[in-house]
């Protein structure tokens, strides 16, 4: 099984990813596209790990699932922080830093 | 094999990406990054990353969409998002054009195979198959050796975001909820 295939499903993945990122207003599915664009990029790790045979992706993609936890966690404690003080936020309702 | 096994994992991870992008529903959304995040540890898997198929089930489809789907049903958001308003008008086709542009520029290293143009040439930390060791034992010996200041550095990170999940969910000082005073009052 040639590596390209693999570097081709996350390259799509992740440009589904960024797409999504980009045209949905609702904050919580805006994270989950973040979501998909990580998971992408550790497909890529991982493939690139077995094609040079160098455990030091795979390593990289501990260190990003660590990573993508945290964040997760302080994201959805903001959300929730933003939610306390207006019903229904979009990503077009949060504008206050708007000049 | 191999390909039927990478087509149908890559189906369900285009689906479940695909479907996350475009359902209305948040909750619909979290089920279908549930099959992406599947698909990718059986991907995992037949590239022979065991260990971290296996955190990939435990952590992203066990932890963090289970705390998504908590966090939707926790603040009631639940109800479909009308995806035919266009806010900033022109967005969403500009939005499109710029992923397929960056899908280009990704694509084509890979279509003249030129690895180099991704990869940068290869640093061997330590080999990932050849050998005996199964894959948790090499990622072990990498991970506690060569990569021990930075697996200690994300102990640091889980405190810190524990510490700040805390302070942000905290409730204000001096603003009681409205519930637990009706609640007491009869």
């Amino acid at each position: 099984m040639p590596g390209a295939w693999y570097l081709t499903l996350a390259s799509i993945l992740f440009v589904v990813g960024a797409v999504g990122l980009l045209v949905r207003r609702n904050v919580l599915v805006m994270f989950m596209c973040v979501e998909l664009m990580l998971n992408a990029v550790n497909l890529t790790f991982v493939t690139f790990a077995r094609m040079l045979d160098d455990i030091g992706g795979q390593i990289v993609v501990f260190f990003v699932l660590v990573v993508a936890a945290a964040e997760v966690v302080v994201g959805l404690g903001i959300i929730v922080a933003i939610f306390r003080r207006r019903a229904g936020a979009t990503a077009d309702d949060i504008s206050l830093l708007k000049g | 094999m191999d390909w039927v096994v990478f087509g149908v994992s890559a189906a369900v991870v285009l689906v479940g990406a695909l479907g996350v992008v475009t359902s209305r529903n948040p909750v619909h959304a979290a089920l279908s990054l549930v099959g992406t995040l599947f698909g990718i540890a059986i991907l995992f898997v037949a590239q022979r990353a065991d260990f971290l198929a296996v955190v990939q089930v435990i952590v992203y489809a066990g932890a963090i969409v289970v705390l998504f789907l908590f966090v939707i049903m926790l603040l009631g958001v639940d109800q479909a998002e009308n995806l035919e308003v266009d806010p900033l008008v022109g967005q969403r086709p500009a939005a499109v054009g710029l992923g397929l542009a960056g899908l280009a520029c990704l694509l084509l290293p890979i279509a003249f195979g030129k690895w180099e143009w991704l990869s940068g040439q290869p640093s061997v930390v330590g080999p990932a198959h050849t050998g005996t060791d199964p894959n948790v034992t090499r990622l072990a010996r990498a991970l506690f050796a060569r990569y021990l200041l930075p697996f200690e550095a994300t102990s640091v990170l889980l405190v810190i975001a524990v510490i700040g999940a805390v302070v942000l969910a905290r409730r204000p000082l001096g603003s009681e909820r409205l519930d637990e005073t009706v609640r007491e009052e009869p």
